[in-house]
């Protein structure tokens, strides 16, 4: 091989430490990262982080003494053939002795904050921050979505979880089918879902957004597409949700039509959680012909038989995924396509092309049902 | 055999010599025939998984890709990593086992060569059941660890989690059989004079490596037997349903899993251990803290499975054992590459090809180690268990691992094994390739894990920052490939090469480099005496020479070597029958299907047969 040697050698590391510095700034540089565990917004994440960002220092620092000590060894040692025989050394007890004791004691600084951190991860905190209650949201893995519960507001949604800024969530899960698990990383760390036995998680959101996660546990052909959002709500915001879902109800069209706008409805005068609330919009959607279409489509194309759109009430466990407030809702199938008018009119008429395997089977829908199933789901805000 | 019908004037050797090549390698027991298609098959299969990569990284390249079907990439992943697992990394060090365990110890053979062909049919027919599955279009597809209760018969219908259950069953025959045999070869059947302490360390971390196989299969076996009744006898040892448990699956199978890690790293770390001193002229810094490092590594690798599970939740307490255990790992495993360091300290070191992959292992594996300490801290490993940042720091480990080490081992072994040298121009382009395309596949995979892109997703949506990590692994594993192609034209060149290999090429410390290249069926014409470690550098250094004068040839008059035998080969087709069997049968009708029963009586006769055969010791020459 009459490969230019001494160039590969002396370009090719240079080249490989500028590559290496491109990916690591990259990776450093962004809030371009929503799905991030290096940016944590929360509690857990934070203690997650601490530790975490501790080992890597230790490990750089680690790593560059020895990959420094290994080239220091290949240039200054270098020999030729006919070089004669070096010094034959077997070992050096004390030595070795000190290379043994050296990454023990290295280890304890890991060893201490790691069994301290996981102690303190384990324990749910008894009160938030802001001094409530924590919040129990129950979570239900199904292949390949994710139901949310509310034991204590009596609400059932999907895919999307709500929680307020401020209030520690603590999160107790199972599946109905295979293992799952829940990961929001910039929130909390993973927990895996069993059929037989409930795990847990907590966390507390330390800033409103709106939070990706997706399912880490292989749970067959979908796994890619089990994705999911926690919203982090601000307390009025969180409060405005929780009141539009107690109002959730399937048959919209006479209950908004008859609303005038800026009133509450009275589901919410009953409650007194409405005060934000302006049903305005729905009211004009309902000036729609196609929503009532819709309607009568929802009805008996058999979406009702899976789906509800109501929040509240419903069985202990949903076949296909709560829909109330769904026209709200940022995504669609489980955290993988936009919520627009056009992505949901594709996903009712081609759901085993936009996601193979799910149980939604594929419905025929003219192109003018489909919009006025559309236009109806638009209006469950 | 042919023998029978040949005429009795002719002799036995005669007879041989004139069995058609087919038949000669179908039947050998010689440990270096079975060493080579050890190599040869692994390597096919190692080809194999790394199309499977390819096509995994293309899918992957660009977000909300539709190269290929979920379907088909969950075959593929399952396939990748069960294919470079069982039939890449594992064969490939059992190359090394079979070819030059005999040769370093001084023996003519191992201690049971028709037990040794078994375990290599026995390999070679598991290796095509499971790759079958594919012209079928049901390939495994449950991932490698085959998580209950996703791999079992309500969520796993058809054959694809079959082929695997059974395939994996099959193979794992295979390895405890060649566990056995290198077990008993090492304790029974080194030269005079070579005690534990005097053996080299490739001896050493083959032992040890059969210690862990030993321990660690039955358990997979057992779990393989419980999985497979479930699947196809409808009982329920993990579904919940019926009182079973997914957590029994998961314990078991990293009860097992976590040892095989260990399987797979410590032949390389014995090759490194070879080669690092060779090269450097120099004996191995710290011999026993190598040898009790290795085994105090095997010892935690048993106590350490859980750290697979922390987000199971498994609480505190566990949570807390399995993190500091694991920890622990990281002393011996230090201890190991300061010692590596130390041998090259103040060595005269020489720039061959096998130096070059050796000095990359230790490079890349100080970056997998490390990462694998950042997984020990529990609450870390929250956020980085099945994401990218796994598949980033297991790679460093197998590929920048085990990989660069066998690499380094094939060229340093080649002349040994073929008599005939690798070019070394393309030698050290295959490495450089091989470093840029590892490091541009696989070093992005870390940020792609932190930034959150879990594993063993077919695809994965735009705007979470993924993009460019992912398009640079892939560019990365085509240029990975394309250094594999240049390993293969570097053998194909070689192949056509007339030019012969010396005896010993590197000036080598062990007993291999005193016989011929590639050497005699009968490995040494006297049996070696060793008295000290490197016995052969002692032997020069008594002899007053820097290499030995290129050894003479013998006729091997009057050695005795086992005759070839087809009885393993069949033993292996009656096992692979046997579990065939349980697919065609539908055996939850009625259990013992024709094929089944079949494989099962064939094996016994072959077995019978095997047992009842002439000693038959076809004297090489009389």
């Amino acid at each position: 091989m009459a490969l230019p040697r001494a160039l590969w050698r002396r370009h090719l590391p240079l080249g490989l430490l500028a590559l290496f510095a491109v990916v690591v700034l990259a990776g450093c540089a962004g809030e371009n990262y929503p799905q991030s565990t290096l940016h944590p917004k929360g509690d857990f994440a934070e203690l997650v982080d601490a530790v975490f960002m501790k080992t890597v220092w230790w490990a750089t620092a680690i790593f560059i003494l020895v990959e420094a000590a290994l080239l220091y060894a290949i240039f200054k040692f270098r020999g030729k053939p006919d070089d004669p025989e070096p010094k034959q050394v077997h070992g050096s007890t004390v030595v070795e002795i000190i290379w043994t004791v050296i990454p023990a004691a290295v280890l304890a600084f890991v060893a201490v904050p790691t069994v301290q951190t996981i102690f303190k991860t384990a324990e749910i905190p008894a009160s938030s921050p802001d001094g409530q209650k924590p919040l129990t949201v129950e979570v239900i893995g199904h292949q390949w979505w994710w139901e949310f519960r509310y034991p204590e507001l009596g609400i059932i949604t999907a895919n999307e979880m709500h929680v307020p800024v401020g209030r520690t969530v603590d999160i107790r899960m199972k599946t109905v089918d295979v293992l799952h698990s829940f990961w929001i990383p910039q929130l909390a760390g993973k927990r895996d879902l069993f059929p037989n036995r409930e795990t847990r998680l907590w966390f507390t959101a330390k800033e409103a957004g709106e939070y990706p996660g997706a399912c880490a546990e292989f749970c067959g052909l979908q796994h890619g597409k089990m994705l999911f959002y926690v919203m982090a709500d601000t307390p009025a915001d969180f409060d405005a949700w929780v009141a539009r879902r107690m109002q959730d109800s399937v048959t919209v069209v006479p209950m908004a039509a008859a609303i005038p706008s800026d009133t509450v409805g009275p589901a919410a005068d009953a409650t007194g959680l409405m005060d934000t609330l302006t049903v305005s919009p729905m009211a004009q959607a309902a000036m729609d012909p196609r929503v009532a279409e819709g309607e009568k489509l929802f009805l008996t194309k058999a979406c009702a038989g899976c789906h509800s759109l109501k929040a509240v009430g419903g069985p202990p466990v949903m076949v296909g995924p709560n829909l109330g407030g769904i026209g709200a809702r940022r995504m669609i199938a489980a955290g993988w396509m936009r919520n627009t008018d056009e992505n949901l009119k594709h996903w009712l008429q081609n759901p085993q092309e936009v996601k193979e395997g799910v149980l939604m089977a594929g419905y025929t829908l003219s192109d003018a049902e489909a919009e006025a199933l559309v236009a109806y789901l638009r209006t469950k805000q | 055999m042919a023998t029978t019908v040949l005429e009795p004037t002719m002799t036995r050797t005669a007879a041989l010599a004139k069995r058609s090549v087919l038949v000669d390698w179908l039947t050998t027991v010689d440990h270096k025939k079975i060493g080579i298609m050890y190599g040869a098959w692994a390597f096919f299969f190692f080809v194999i998984g790394g199309v499977e990569a390819l096509i995994i990284r293309a899918q992957l390249a660009r977000p909300e890709a539709t190269l290929v079907s979920p379907e088909f990439y969950n075959q593929l992943f399952t396939m990748h990593g069960t294919t470079m697992i069982f039939l890449a990394v594992m064969p490939l060090s059992a190359m090394f086992f079979n070819f030059m365990i005999p040769l370093l110890i001084g023996a003519r053979d191992v201690a049971f060569p028709r037990l040794n062909a078994m375990s290599l049919w026995v390999f070679v027919l598991g290796g095509l059941f499971l790759n079958a599955s594919f012209l079928f279009g049901t390939a495994p597809n449950g991932g490698w660890f085959g998580y209950a209760p996703l791999s079992g018969r309500q969520y796993s219908p058809g054959p694809h989690m079959d082929f695997w259950v059974l395939g994996l069953q099959i193979l794992g025959i295979a390895s405890l059989a060649a566990g056995v045999n290198f077990f008993t070869t090492i304790l029974n059947m080194r030269a005079r004079g070579m005690t534990l302490m005097r053996m080299p360390m490739f001896v050493w971390a083959t032992l040890i490596t059969q210690v862990l196989v030993l321990l660690s299969f039955p358990v997979i076996t057992v779990a393989l037997i419980l999985l497979m009744a479930d699947r196809l006898f409808g009982s329920g040892f993990f579904v919940t349903a019926m009182g079973g448990d997914p957590m029994l699956w998961q314990h078991l199978f990293w009860v097992f899993g976590h040892p095989e890690v260990y399987i797979l790293i410590l032949p390389a770390f014995g090759i490194i251990s070879e080669i690092l001193p060779v090269f450097s002229r120099k004996p191995l810094f710290g011999y026993s803290a190598m040898v009790f490092s290795s085994a105090f590594i095997a010892f935690l690798g048993f106590g350490v499975w859980s750290h697979h599970m922390f987000s199971t939740g498994m609480g505190p307490l566990a949570d807390s054992f399995f993190s500091l255990a694991t920890m622990l790992i990281a002393i011996p495993t230090g201890v190991k590459i300061f010692n590596w360091i130390g041998t090259l300290w103040g060595g005269s070191l020489q720039f061959k090809t096998p130096m070059y992959f050796a000095l990359g292992f230790i490079a890349m594996f100080i970056m997998g180690g490390l990462s694998g300490v950042m997984h020990s801290v529990a609450p870390a490993d929250l956020q980085q268990t099945d994401t990218y940042f796994v598949v980033a720091h297991f790679h460093y480990v197998l590929f920048g691992g085990s990989i660069l080490a066998l690499t380094a081992g094939a060229y340093y072994w080649w002349p040994k094994m073929f008599g005939k040298m690798l070019d070394e121009g393309l030698g050290k382009f295959h490495f450089w390739t091989t470093m840029i395309g590892f490091n541009l596949t696989f070093f992005p995979m870390h940020f792609a894990g932190l930034l959150g892109m879990p594993r063993r997703v077919y695809t994965y949506p735009s705007g979470l920052g993924f993009d460019l990590y992912n398009l640079m692994a892939t560019v990365g594993a085509f240029f990975l490939a394309f250094s594999i192609l240049v390993f293969m034209w570097n053998v194909i060149k070689t192949w056509r090469s007339s030019e012969r290999a010396p005896a010993d090429p590197w000036g080598g410390a062990t007993l291999e480099w005193t016989i011929p290249s590639p050497p005699q069926e009968w490995n040494f014409d006297d049996e070696p005496v060793v008295t000290e470690r490197d016995a052969v550098w002692g032997m020069k250094r008594a002899a007053g020479v820097r290499m030995l004068p290129e050894p003479v040839a013998g006729d091997g008059k009057g050695i005795h070597m086992p005759g070839p035998s087809w009885w393993p080969l069949v033993v292996s087709l009656g096992i692979l029958s046997f579990f065939v069997g349980f697919m065609f049968d539908k055996p939850w009708a009625f259990p013992f299907g024709p094929v089944t029963v079949f494989g099962l009586l064939l094996t016994t006769f072959a077995i019978f047969k095997w047992a009842y055969e002439a000693p038959d010791a076809h004297a090489t020459n009389h």
